[in-house]
């Protein structure tokens, strides 16, 4: 197993670096030059050149590119174009809304969904089922900004009973349940999707688990509806929802741009906006290469799940 | 074996409902299973041997079976009618399975110890590291090698052929006194086969247990049973003792069964094959089910369905060939030989004069 997953680490190196190299392409690509975002309307020629030569951006691409490698490897991603803040700590400051919103969101659609599938499933064809369904449906289809307005207009403007958005209020240091507060309407409308399509996904993986020759044998045996459920359906179950949690994961980190810009969220959807109108080249590389780490990180993450999970699965 | 019943089932009907209508899978099956006996119901695929059995332990999917009428009588307690709790107390204590596929029917994500061990601890309420010393004692008793290292496998660790003495040891972790054995085989080598037959004829006399074993094959049927139903569109058509199957059967459709049956010690060119194909069950045929792929059908299996008439007291058959009004037929040559054999049989053994089935029998 170890040694499985050094291997995969090493594979991971040269997948990353053709990542970097086009994201970087891309970046550069993009039409509009970041120096005459930078400098006044009136500014002359060389004053723009002036401000391409500060930023770096009068070198050929290759050598560009060089030496963003070169920094990036020490963990040096440059200076944000904007702020002239140094990119790495900006980055982090955001990421850690961004994993607070979507990680209370995932959790909170996986407690809710995965007993609603199992009892969608329990209650095939009867009116739960068609209920949970339906709701489910409805839960996928729902754009999340016609949701996030709903939920403003009703509960912070009419009611008045969650912030209309932000992390904390204005001025305040935080605290723990400041948060919660302000997380309540953004994770309900981000939960919106996840519950509907995990509860979908765990409703058809129990219908067929349930249909098994094993659940047979262990109905069979004389055990109880629920250890027959916990002991033997969950664990089978589980294969393959592993799978949607693999690809629920990376959304940790990139999962909720609209959102965060309904509910000014300060989370990396609203960096990576900002930085994408501002032509901030450091930052959406930074952004980009989080991403496909993490994207790198669950892919593994699962795959080492399944060897837990399955004791048929087996990495050599 | 003694002669009281363990099981009994009485004029069980079952139905299935489909985007069709109701198919009349099981359609007024008798049968009682005596103590120690091993009971063996042949029938074709769709004949409903399966379904009553399953019945039996209430196995069958609650969502689309309907149970029409009929009882199954199990120590002065009709199982169809008990509440849930209790049938969960009888299944796998008292009555147990062993199904058909072995490669699917273990949890591939549980070590076997531990599904062996599960309805020991269910029913019997002793500690896991006691049911866990019990399990690889069954091990052992199924023939498993080397139990204190192999009891932590996974079911995937195991070939085809352990994994059903794995089931074995499942359905025997706590003696049961009835074991419905529903095509053990049939997913197996046939060296195999021999080996879980032996096993199994072995665990029955070590146990005293019942054995209701369900089968097509009739093969298997010869080296297990002491008695032997025979099913067609959802009833018992004919029912004996093996030798009364074997060697005297009275029904077209057994004859027609045993005809195909390969044999090794006459010169066969091709192999007798029954024509046409099961009825639909959706619309049971009026009359006698088998009559349309009959060639010994006469004018009332069309009209009216036949009566089980009693052939010796342990030999009964649904067929209007069995009328005394009926006219005699020639059954195929391999039952004239096979019924030769019988007679042979029973005039050495000088009891020919009381068992009625001799009359009849020497009709052929």
């Amino acid at each position: 197993m170890q040694k499985y997953i050094a291997k995969r680490l090493i594979t991971a190196i040269p997948v990353l670096f053709m990542i970097s190299i086009g994201a970087f392409l891309m970046v550069n690509l993009t039409p509009g030059n970041p120096a005459e975002l930078y400098v006044t309307p009136d500014a002359t020629a060389e004053q723009i050149a002036a401000t391409e030569r500060a930023l770096g951006l009068d070198q050929p691409l290759p050598i560009q590119y060089i030496s963003w490698l070169g920094r990036a490897l020490t963990l040096d991603f440059g200076n944000s174009f904007s702020t002239r803040y140094a990119v790495l700590p900006i980055v982090v400051s955001r990421l850690v809304p961004t994993v607070i919103l979507m990680g209370s969101t995932l959790l909170f659609s996986y407690i809710v969904a995965i007993p609603l599938g199992i009892i969608s499933a329990r209650k095939q064809g009867t009116w739960i089922d068609n209920l949970l369904t339906g709701g489910s449906f409805v839960g996928v289809s729902i754009p999340n900004f016609f949701l996030g307005l709903g939920l403003i207009y009703i509960f912070a403007v009419q009611l008045g009973w969650f912030p209309t958005g932000g992390m904390i209020e204005l001025g305040s240091s935080g605290g723990f349940f400041e948060v919660v507060h302000h997380l309540v309407l953004p994770v309900f409308v981000l939960s919106a999707f996840y519950i509907a399509n995990m509860a979908r996904y765990m409703r058809s993986t129990m219908i067929q688990v349930y249909g098994e020759n094993y659940m047979r044998t262990a109905t069979a045996k004389g055990l109880a509806e629920k250890t027959i459920l916990s002991k033997h359906g969950l664990r089978n179950a589980l294969i393959p929802v592993i799978t949607v949690i693999g690809t629920d994961l990376p959304r940790l980190v990139g999962g909720a741009i609209v959102t965060e810009q309904i509910f000014q969220w300060p989370g990396l959807g609203r960096l990576t906006i900002t930085a994408i109108q501002q032509r901030d080249y450091p930052i959406l590389m930074a952004v980009t290469i989080l991403s496909a780490v993490v994207v790198l990180a669950a892919n593994l993450l699962v795959d080492i799940m399944y060897a837990v999970v399955d004791p048929r699965i087996k990495y050599n | 074996m003694d002669n009281t019943n363990v099981l009994e089932v009485k004029d069980l009907a079952i139905s299935f409902k489909t985007f069709e209508g109701k198919v009349q899978a099981v359609r007024g099956v008798n049968f009682e299973l005596k103590k120690g006996e091993t009971l063996a119901i042949v029938g074709e695929s769709g004949s409903g041997k399966s379904v009553s059995t399953k019945a039996v332990n209430r196995l069958l999917p609650k969502k689309n079976s309907i149970i029409e009428s009929g009882q199954i009588l199990y120590e002065d307690k009709d199982l169809l009618t008990i509440s849930d709790k209790e049938m969960q107390s009888i299944r796998g204590n008292d009555i147990a399975m062993i199904f058909q596929d072995p490669m699917t029917s273990l949890n591939p994500t549980m070590q076997v110890w531990r599904q062996i061990a599960e309805p020991i601890i269910a029913h019997q309420n002793v500690p896991a590291e006691k049911a866990k010393d019990k399990a690889i004692e069954l091990m052992k008793l199924v023939g498993i090698k080397n139990p204190e290292q192999t009891h932590k496998h996974y079911p995937h660790q195991f070939s085809g052929g352990m994994r059903q003495r794995v089931m074995i040891a499942i359905s025997l972790a706590c003696e049961p006194k009835i074991l419905i054995a529903d095509e053990p085989t049939t997913a197996l080598d046939v060296t195999i086969q021999a080996q879980i037959l032996n096993l199994m004829n072995d665990l029955k006399h070590k146990m005293e247990t019942s054995i209701i074993f369900i089968t097509h094959d009739l093969g298997v049927v010869a080296q297990m049973a002491d008695r032997v139903a025979v099913m067609y569109a959802g009833q018992i058509v004919e029912i004996g003792t093996a030798d009364e199957i074997f060697y005297n059967p009275m029904h077209p459709y057994t004859w027609g069964l045993l005809a195909s049956m390969p044999t090794l010690d006459i010169h066969q060119t091709d192999l007798y094959n029954i024509p046409g194909s099961p009825p639909n069950l959706l619309h049971p045929p009026k009359g006698d089910a088998f009559a349309p792929r009959n060639d010994y059908a006469l004018a009332i299996d069309f009209e009216q369905e036949p009566e089980m008439f009693k052939v010796t007291d342990t030999h009964y058959a649904k067929t209007w060939l069995l009328h005394p009004d009926a006219p005699d037929v020639t059954p195929p040559a391999e039952v004239i030989r096979r019924k030769a054999k019988y007679e042979a049989l029973f005039t050495s053994k000088k009891i020919s004069s009381q068992v009625g089935g001799e009359a009849i029998g020497s009709r052929g």
